[in-house]
């Protein structure tokens, strides 16, 4: 009954998630599917945003097409990722502005574009969720989902339903982390400068668990704590929201004799 | 002093100069006083007007406005000014304005001139080129004062000493203060600007002309407004025989009901006022009854590349009203400070105004060096989209072929595969493999080739195995296998292990 219903979701699973983070994308499908929605994963590279953001238009047009395309058979297109999501929501119809052709097809796009959490809560209507966590966790909004997309709240109302969990406001939480792309290798030190009062800021808050819904972010920060030697385990909000947190903590080892 | 005409600009050693600010520890410290300050402040005051976001809609019209009809306001302004016993002077280039102004002191036989902050006067290097030809420019507003004492530019556009520390100025001050005696106590803030205030008294009343920039001209009434918080710009402008207010031509504002529109959301955007300690409007010379002011008013209006921005890509940005809300809420300005920009505009709006001044060849390192985290536009009073015009900037810099070759090699490897999504597959699966392998161990690298950017400041995550795409399509076929061998009636497929299956839940905690 409810199968012909369902949304049918495209999964825009990121180039960083792809990489090096798979279980984020499982965590996504999984959140996806339990609320109802049936998960694709059409053949898929990046957003585009490295070329976009360097300067070269062309490239990034090119990519962005092939995205538009590939994700046009559904109903929704989810990233889990706040940046990402917002290159296709607010930067793709950027790019074909003033282009009969292809300036309808990037506004349908960007309409049905979403970033995860705030697909599950703003669409899908989801309030809470069925998730356990021991833990104390500290919430980093990153720039896109904040400021380009509007991400704040929903993502904490739905850790408030993780049985278990704990939330620590940072302070400064709506502060950049300092990793910008490719910003982060091309002005390495500013970038560190940045993070390290980031990495400050979430050792302030005394918690063992650092969530934010972008891998990017993620890993830079995680980055930055792990050099320090802090203690503290990072992981996407996906992860902890789909109780799929038996993947070890960005960064960190599997444990000997697991697979 | 230093010269600050454009080809002196350090803006191409960025790079180097923000190595030099992260390193320097007592610019380090000053700088927390922009991310201590400011911000919380424009914040509560921001709140307590509920009108707050309507008003800095109105502001971006307003500017806007006047921006497509820049010629007809300038015209109505100048004929005020005339009528108001004024002089008008336009000036093309920065240099044109430095000749009119030593043109007018040289007229009035002035030897000492006082200014209070502006912002074209260091644009176009005033203070050099008065001094080389003879008349003494003093600074009179407290930081410029300081930064010039120092032979410095301003570090920011409405907090020029905001990169030093009370120490160092009381050092700065024992230094040049040789008149005053050595044991006096300089320990307070209070006690720095009474000595200054004192210094500067003399200066006043033997200043022949008195410069000061305009952060508004009226075209209604050919008035010019400063907004100041030390009383020092009145001082400037009406003890001396003559008054020359030095504005570029974008500042201009229709009416007198539009100028209180942007001053109530000027001072709360910048320093997190409701408004200026002092807001002071000039129109023309002191008349027969005034009991003071100038014997001349002279403007000079500014072009200086601005009317080839009005047609262009970037003529948002001459809706800048200088407030500095940019560069108080940017992560890269909170990092390195305003003068590891290299010239007078830094932060945000130096990272797109600059380019245009003095040339993307020169600048380019400045839109670059952003993040793209968007507080900048988020607090703009005028709305200006800094993000996006320093990625316009980028764009430029990529046609003109000034992106570095290692940037545009790098761009042109991972665009061949992002552009082919099978073939990216195949690379990041084999990529994913591999680092996975070798990171397996420790969890992540110290230390990566072609990566030393990351990994000299951060460990780099190990990716988890075979990359999603990867897994989920050998999950696809396990699932199909499973349907299919289900309704033939037989035994359930069994995931191939890993994170396969619905058993995508899968791999749940070892036993």
């Amino acid at each position: 009954m409810a199968e012909p219903m369902a949304r049918r979701v495209g999964l825009f699973v990121t180039c960083l998630v792809d990489l090096i983070r798979p279980s984020v994308g499982f965590a996504a499908a999984t959140l996806l599917e339990d609320a109802g929605c049936t998960v694709e994963v059409p053949p898929q590279s990046c957003c585009g945003q490295p070329a976009f953001n360097s300067g070269d238009r062309a490239t990034a047009r090119e990519i962005a097409a092939q995205v538009i395309v590939a994700f046009a058979p559904y109903d929704y297109v989810v990233a889990p990722s706040g940046s990402c999501a917002g290159m296709l929501k607010v930067h793709y119809p950027e790019l074909f502005r003033g282009d009969p052709n292809w300036q309808p097809h990037a506004d349908a796009l960007a309409e049905k574009t979403y970033e995860l959490v705030s697909f599950l809560v703003d669409v899908c209507g989801l309030d809470r969720v069925k998730a356990r966590l021991e833990a104390t966790a500290t919430y980093h909004d990153s720039c896109s989902s904040l400021r380009e997309l509007g991400v704040r709240d929903q993502p904490r109302r739905l850790l408030a339903t993780v049985e278990g969990l704990r939330l620590a406001e940072m302070r400064d939480t709506e502060v950049c982390c300092g990793f910008g792309g490719t910003f982060c290798v091309k002005y390495p030190e500013i970038s560190n400068a940045i993070v390290a009062k980031k990495a400050a800021a979430i050792a302030a808050t005394g918690a063992d668990l650092l969530l934010a819904g972008d891998l990017g972010c993620l890993m830079n920060m995680a980055g930055k704590l792990q050099r320090d030697g802090a203690k503290i385990e990072a992981r996407h909000v996906a992860e902890v929201l789909a109780g799929m947190t038996h993947e070890p903590a960005i960064g960190v080892p599997p444990r000997r004799g697991a697979a | 002093m230093v010269d600050l005409a454009p080809h002196t600009a350090t803006s191409p050693w960025f790079k180097d100069n923000a190595r030099t600010a992260l390193a320097d520890a007592e610019l380090q410290n000053a700088l927390k006083f922009v991310e201590a300050n400011f911000i919380a402040r424009r914040r509560e005051v921001a709140g307590q007007l509920p009108e707050f976001e309507l008003l800095r809609d109105s502001a971006r019209d307003i500017r806007d406005h006047t921006l497509a009809h820049l010629d007809l306001y300038l015209a109505a302004y100048e004929k005020r000014v005339v009528e108001h016993g004024g002089h008008v002077h336009y000036a093309v280039t920065g240099e044109d304005a430095q000749r009119i102004v030593l043109g007018i002191c040289r007229k009035l036989g002035a030897r000492t001139v006082t200014k209070g902050k502006s912002m074209v006067a260091e644009e176009i290097g005033l203070n050099d080129f008065l001094e080389a030809h003879g008349v003494i420019p003093v600074e009179t507003d407290l930081g410029e004062y300081i930064v010039q004492l120092r032979q410095e530019m301003p570090s920011h556009i409405i907090a020029p000493a905001v990169h030093l520390t009370k120490a160092q100025i009381e050092s700065e001050f024992r230094r040049v203060h040789t008149h005053l005696p050595r044991d006096r106590n300089l320990a307070e803030p209070t006690s720095l600007l009474a000595e200054a205030r004192a210094v500067l008294r003399e200066k006043f009343l033997t200043a022949d002309v008195g410069i000061t920039g305009a952060n508004f001209l009226v075209a209604e009434t050919g008035t010019s407004v400063i907004v100041t918080n030390e009383g020092n710009g009145d001082l400037t402008q009406t003890l001396p025989r003559a008054h020359i207010v030095l504005a570029s031509i974008e500042k201009l504002v229709p009416t007198l009901e539009d100028l209180s529109q942007l001053l109530r959301v000027l001072a709360r955007s910048a320093t997190g006022q409701e408004m200026s300690v002092y807001t002071t409007l000039s129109t023309g010379p002191r008349r027969p009854d005034d009991p003071d002011g100038p014997a001349e008013y002279h403007v000079v209006l500014l072009d200086n590349g601005r009317s080839s921005m009005l047609g262009g890509a970037f003529r948002d940005m001459l809706r800048c009203i200088r407030c500095g809300a940019c560069m108080n809420h940017c992560p890269i300005y909170h990092a390195v400070g305003g003068h590891a920009y290299g010239w007078v505009y830094s932060g945000p709006m130096g990272a797109v105004l600059t380019p245009s001044l003095i040339g993307i060849d020169r600048a380019g390192h400045l839109p670059n060096a952003s993040t793209f985290c968007g507080r900048c536009e988020e607090v703009c009073p005028v709305r200006i989209p800094l993000p996006r015009m320093m990625r316009s900037w980028r764009e430029r810099e990529f046609e003109q072929h000034l992106s570095p070759a290692t940037v545009r090699s790098g761009l042109a490897f991972w665009a061949f595969f992002a552009k082919r999504p099978r073939l990216y597959g195949i690379a990041t699966a084999a990529a994913a493999r591999l680092l996975g392998f070798v990171g397996r161990r420790w969890g992540r690298f110290a230390w990566l080739p072609l990566a030393s950017g990351w990994t000299r400041h951060r460990d780099f995550p190990a990716p988890q195995g075979a990359t999603f795409q990867a897994q989920w399509k050998s999950a696809e076929r396990g699932r199909l296998a499973r349907s299919y061998v289900s309704s033939a009636g037989g035994q359930s497929g069994k995931g191939t292990g890993g994170t396969d299956g619905r058993d995508r839940r899968a791999p749940g905690p070892p036993p």
